[in-house]
């Protein structure tokens, strides 16, 4: 079928209004990011500042030992958001379960996530770090890879948990209703009706505090860990610059973004679902 | 098959059901009518054990599932409820929604599960909709499901909570007529309605309820045509507008 004269007519406008639209776009940005490099290449410091922090020689120096030392920043935050994941979820559904002979646990786990979401995460690394090994017991992890961690699931635990139990406590009532009237146990209920929609709803915060976590890894440098940042604090030992913590932060910045695209890519396949576009 | 005994439940400070009896028999449907508030919906939530009694017996055949020691999802997976929001399942298509508690919770074979939902969908016209999910249906559809996902777990008795009250004139109707055919393969119902003309036509029996109680109970056309209680007279006479 050829749509109708008018209809064509519509369509040319709004190609024509769309060109204008990104015509405009293109311009503002130009002009704006233009001003601010200029702005800040015309600054009396810029020729300090560049070579003491964006240093192409050093920056080529250094990249080999920085990638090599980021891929275990990568490995921690792999390892630890498993843990963290398990953590939060048995947290946060203890601390939903109406069932009071679970109190003692309850009451554990309500303090778990009290201590450790208001404790800086720097002080949980710095007592898992060298506080368990002082203890000197046999079977406790020496490794700092395990020790760093444990210390990362233990403060994002309780933030995970927090995150978690407000999706699920967000489901409404009437799926609860719906679920145990099919004859599901509450523990089926909650496994497959509640939970697969709360953690849909908190997927953006979710994957916010995972994106923090990936940076936190960097924290652990201060146990000992031969991390990017360590490895950068290194060299800029060495060359008396800072081009160094600039290309370890250029490795988290772009480890980061997939992560944020794959969040934006899961939010909206749901939603496309669940609406039926 | 199902007796309850001066079933009395709160809220608070607010007596919804003030020791209300009533008997249902195999193949009996049986439509609860009254203003809303009256207790209709409480009363069903009570007999599926969705909410706890506090007072008063409910019998299923010979076990009293008023006993706290009974298996509640035993007892639900036999009373089905639909509800007047539908409440399906969001984050499931069609299809998932109707064999979850087939696969789940009575253990049958995903296979077994499947096909029967397939079958049940285009009994009620929607056998195309299978992996479409909640929100791309309109409200009928989505209620023609809940409808759907109740009957596939085989429920010996099925309890409808006013099922058609948020749908529009155009779609109710589709939804009594698979209420139609579920009473002519004879299965036992129990209904809170506000569609007269319905109730008087599908029920075997009619309860009348008014503020957490029983008021009148018996075949529709004694109760339609000649009303014993005054309350039961008006309220008709308000719904036959």
């Amino acid at each position: 079928m050829t749509p109708s004269e008018r209809q064509l007519e519509r369509e040319r406008y709004r190609r024509h209004r769309a060109r204008n639209r990104g015509a405009v776009a293109v311009v503002s940005t130009l002009v704006v990011l233009g001003g601010l490099v200029f702005l800040v290449a015309q600054s009396p410091g810029w020729p300090r500042v560049r070579e003491t922090y964006f240093n192409v020689g050093d920056a080529r120096a250094v990249l080999p030992d920085v990638a090599k030392a980021f891929w275990l920043n990568i490995r921690l935050f792999l390892v630890a958001e498993v843990f963290i994941l398990v953590v939060a979820v048995t947290v946060a559904i203890i601390r939903v379960v109406p069932a009071p002979a679970l109190a003692p646990i309850k009451l554990l786990a309500t303090i778990y996530t009290d201590v450790f979401r208001g404790t800086p995460t720097i002080l949980v690394v710095f007592l898992i770090g060298f506080g368990v090994p002082a203890l000197g017991l046999a079977g406790l992890p020496t490794s700092l890879f395990w020790l760093g961690v444990i210390a990362l699931t233990l403060s994002y635990g309780a933030y995970v948990a927090e995150v978690l139990r407000a999706g699920i406590l967000s489901v409404h009532p009437t799926q609860w209703a719906s679920g145990r009237a099919l004859g599901l146990s509450y523990g089926q209920t909650m496994r497959h009706v509640i939970l697969p929609q709360a953690v849909r709803r908190v997927a953006p915060p979710l994957l916010n505090d995972f994106v923090s976590l990936q940076k936190d890894t960097a924290l652990l440098s201060t146990i000992g860990l031969v991390e990017a940042l360590r490895v950068a604090q290194v060299d800029s030992g060495r060359t008396f610059a800072f081009t160094g913590y600039v290309v370890a932060a250029a490795f988290f910045i772009v480890a980061t973004i997939p992560l944020a695209r794959f969040t934006d890519y899961l939010t909206v396949r749901s939603l496309r679902r669940e609406n039926g576009i | 098959m199902l007796r309850a005994e001066s079933v009395r439940k709160s809220f608070g400070a607010h007596e919804v059901l003030k020791g209300v009896s009533l008997q249902v028999s195999e193949g009996e449907v049986v439509c609860l009518i009254g203003a809303s508030g009256s207790g209709k919906s409480t009363l069903l939530r009570c007999l599926n054990l969705l909410e706890q009694v506090d007072d008063g017996d409910i019998w299923f055949d010979d076990r009293e599932i008023t006993d706290p020691r009974i298996d509640v999802d035993d007892v639900r997976r036999q009373i089905g409820i639909v509800f007047q929001a539908y409440n399906l399942f969001p984050h499931l298509s069609v299809e998932q929604n109707i064999v979850l508690g087939p696969v789940r919770s009575r253990g049958e074979s995903r296979e077994a599960a499947h096909s029967r939902a397939l079958t049940l969908l285009d009994r009620v016209g929607l056998a195309g909709r299978a992996g479409a999910y909640p929100d791309a249906l309109s409200g009928g559809q989505q209620q023609r499901v809940a409808l759907v996902r109740a009957i596939a777990m085989q429920p010996r008795l099925l309890l409808l909570d006013e099922i058609t009250s948020a749908l529009d004139p155009m779609l109710i109707g589709e939804v009594l007529d698979v209420i139609r055919d579920l009473r002519r393969e004879g299965m036992t119902i129990v209904m809170a309605t506000h569609e007269m003309p319905f109730a008087r036509e599908v029920a075997d029996r009619i309860l009348f309820m008014a503020d957490g109680q029983v008021v009148e109970s018996g075949p529709p056309e004694q109760l339609f045509t000649a009303p014993r209680d005054p309350r039961t007279a008006e309220f008709l006479a308000r719904h036959r507008g």
